[in-house]
């Protein structure tokens, strides 16, 4: 009786062994981002005791509420998502542009550009943190919104940082469109503009999801930028700076730390699991095309 | 609508003039590209410019607020980092630290992407789903998170690691030794960036047609031999670009070794070249330094990416 059904798929023992292996190491990917949750609806007793358990039978939103009664803590949070958002938006704009002009246009001296956008992609660009820091100083008070200090400033070198990426990835998508399908539109009248807006754009759709991802975390995560450029004027910390301040070497509140990250990493995890599916097919597009 | 309406003009491609289309072309390509164009000039190029020119002067915190005039002392700067001691060994430590970062997150990405093509749907949906939950935390969490696994004190790993009989973990530091504090970032930063390299490769493999692999099977090709000389081959494309970000975002890692080895670690044995350059410029006020190092981060990743590719291109047709 066991044997039956044995025989008719030779590969399952195989197949179950590798699909245990498979959840197990799942379990271990997930454990982090499990034990921070965790971690963070522990009461404040439990957390800093020795003997961790891998439940809790009180959650608690103590460590929340001691995060966000910091003084400033919402408006962090919400400094970090405008720059994301402004992000998101104008490298969606921008690289689509130069998207379209490197891939629909012949002109002279693309080749070199394309070239340029991708060493532009191998720049450490961190190592540009002291030009920048000067950069921002001298423009600082003369044009606005940026300088030292500004939120435009981090949103400048964020957006500017994440675009050689994704023209790259967007170059590949609409090189994917047909050009017969440009030339049908130009026999109907379209102008190249109409065919870019009305056409191409919703073609490569999962690309700009690829792009806004992308362009999202990199914002969402920088620290570098932020924590070089916002000196004085702490209301306009981003919030990677302020769950440092949770963090003492000698004496960390653990419980705030978990739930600053737990709230820090919501956003992204939400926006990674709506866009999921068009992420795995838009990067594997780009990467194909 | 009013599209359709249009009566339908026979094309004339050959009429138009070519030098005319092209200029016209060369016009709205200039148009398209000019916001971005302008921007990459003023936030990249003009920096690195800017970067190049300061590694040459004597830069301290006299001269970056005026109260001391610029001295050009050439190759001064990189002079003393060659003969600095610390930087051979934070040099060091770089492209250790990377190059174990980049070989670990392609070795565990691409088995996974195998092992999800073995498997059924639902097993391969959770490893995606807790993949994709690594990929997206944020590097401050992802340190905040691994550092809380780790800690001596409170942190669950010695805790089980005690509880499974290795007594002399109770109390251990991971984070004091430079080894294990960089193979601790090293964790962390594999963990987040192996789901790119999963989901990129397990495309790959998905692409590759069904017939392809039946025919080698019918030619009597082990599963390794046609591991080797069919898939791989393949995918080569993917590995070579999967190879490249990994070069590119591993080796400039920052937040993670800041935040998790407090600045550098203890005496600094955990600097890696970014955060060399930091410390160096924003905390020792040594900007000339500082750009000198940042210079030679960004020829040595430039000449890494380079020669990976270029290694690529003459053992495969690629493009």
């Amino acid at each position: 009786m066991a044997v039956k059904p044995l025989r008719r798929t030779p590969r399952k023992p195989g197949r179950l062994v590798a699909e245990m292996i498979t959840v197990v190491i799942a379990g271990f990917v997930a454990f982090p981002l499990y034990w921070m949750v965790l971690s963070a609806l522990k009461p404040p007793g439990e957390i800093q005791s020795a003997g961790p358990k891998p439940w809790t039978l009180t959650p608690s939103l103590d460590s929340f509420t001691r995060v966000l009664s910091m003084n400033g803590f919402g408006r962090f949070f919400l400094n970090s998502l405008l720059i994301a958002v402004v992000v998101v938006l104008l490298s969606l704009v921008l690289s689509f542009l130069s998207a379209v002009a490197l891939t629909r246009f012949r002109f002279r001296g693309r080749t070199v550009l394309l070239v340029m956008i991708l060493v532009a992609q191998m720049v450490p660009v961190e190592a540009l943190t002291i030009p920048l820091f000067f950069l921002m100083r001298s423009i600082g008070g003369t044009v606005p919104a940026l300088g030292l200090n500004e939120l435009g400033s981090i949103m400048l070198v964020d957006l500017v940082f994440s675009l050689p990426l994704a023209i790259w990835l967007l170059r590949g998508f609409v090189a994917a469109v047909p050009i017969e399908l440009e030339e049908a539109a130009k026999l109907d009248g379209a102008s190249r503009l109409r065919f870019a807006w009305q056409i191409l754009l919703p073609l490569v759709a999962p690309g700009l999801v690829s792009v806004s991802v992308l362009s999202f975390i990199h914002a969402w995560n920088d620290f570098l930028f932020a924590k070089t450029f916002i000196i004085s004027k702490t209301e306009n910390q981003t919030l990677p700076q302020a769950i440092l301040v949770f963090f003492k070497p000698e004496d960390t509140d653990w419980g705030a730390v978990m739930a600053a990250s737990t709230l820090m990493t919501i956003p992204a995890l939400v926006l990674f699991v709506l866009v999921q599916r068009k992420l795995v097919s838009g990067l594997g597009g780009a990467v194909k095309g | 609508m009013a599209i359709q309406e249009r009566p339908v003009t026979i094309p004339a491609p050959r009429i138009t003039p070519k030098p005319r289309r092209i200029r016209r072309d060369t016009v709205a390509a200039w148009l398209y590209l000019a916001p971005a164009g302008i921007l990459l000039a003023a936030v990249l190029v003009y920096p690195i410019y800017q970067i190049v020119l300061i590694s040459f002067y004597d830069y301290g915190q006299a001269q970056a607020t005026g109260a001391a005039p610029l001295e050009f002392i050439g190759f001064g700067n990189y002079r003393e980092l060659l003969a600095d001691s610390q930087f051979w060994i934070v040099l060091a430590n770089t492209f250790g630290f990377g190059a174990v970062c980049v070989v670990g997150g392609l070795v565990v990405g691409t088995a996974l992407a195998v092992l999800a093509t073995r498997v059924r749907a639902v097993p391969r949906m959770l490893l995606f789903l807790a993949a994709l939950g690594a990929w997206a935390t944020p590097a401050m969490a992802g340190s905040y998170v691994w550092l809380f696994l780790f800690d001596a004190d409170f942190g669950v790993v010695n805790e089980a690691l005690s509880g499974l009989g290795f007594r002399s973990m109770d109390g251990h530091s991971w984070t004091f030794g430079t080894l294990s504090a960089f193979g601790l970032v090293a964790a962390e930063v594999i963990w987040c960036s192996f789901p790119f390299v999963m989901v990129t490769m397990y495309a790959g493999i998905k692409a590759i047609p069904e017939e392809v692999l039946e025919a080698a099977a019918l030619d009597g090709a082990s599963a390794w031999r046609a591991a080797r000389s069919v898939i791989l081959p393949m995918l080569r494309p993917l590995l070579l670009i999967a190879t490249i970000q990994s070069i590119i975002w591993d080796f400039k890692v920052f937040t993670q070794i800041y935040v998790m080895t407090n600045g550098g670690g203890v005496a600094g044995r955990n600097l890696v070249l970014n955060v060399y350059a930091y410390q160096k410029a924003f905390a020792g006020q040594e900007y000339g330094l500082g750009s000198a190092i940042g210079v030679l981060m960004t020829l040595l990743l430039l000449s890494i990416t380079g020669l990976y590719v270029r290694s690529q291109r003459r053992s495969t047709p690629w493009q």
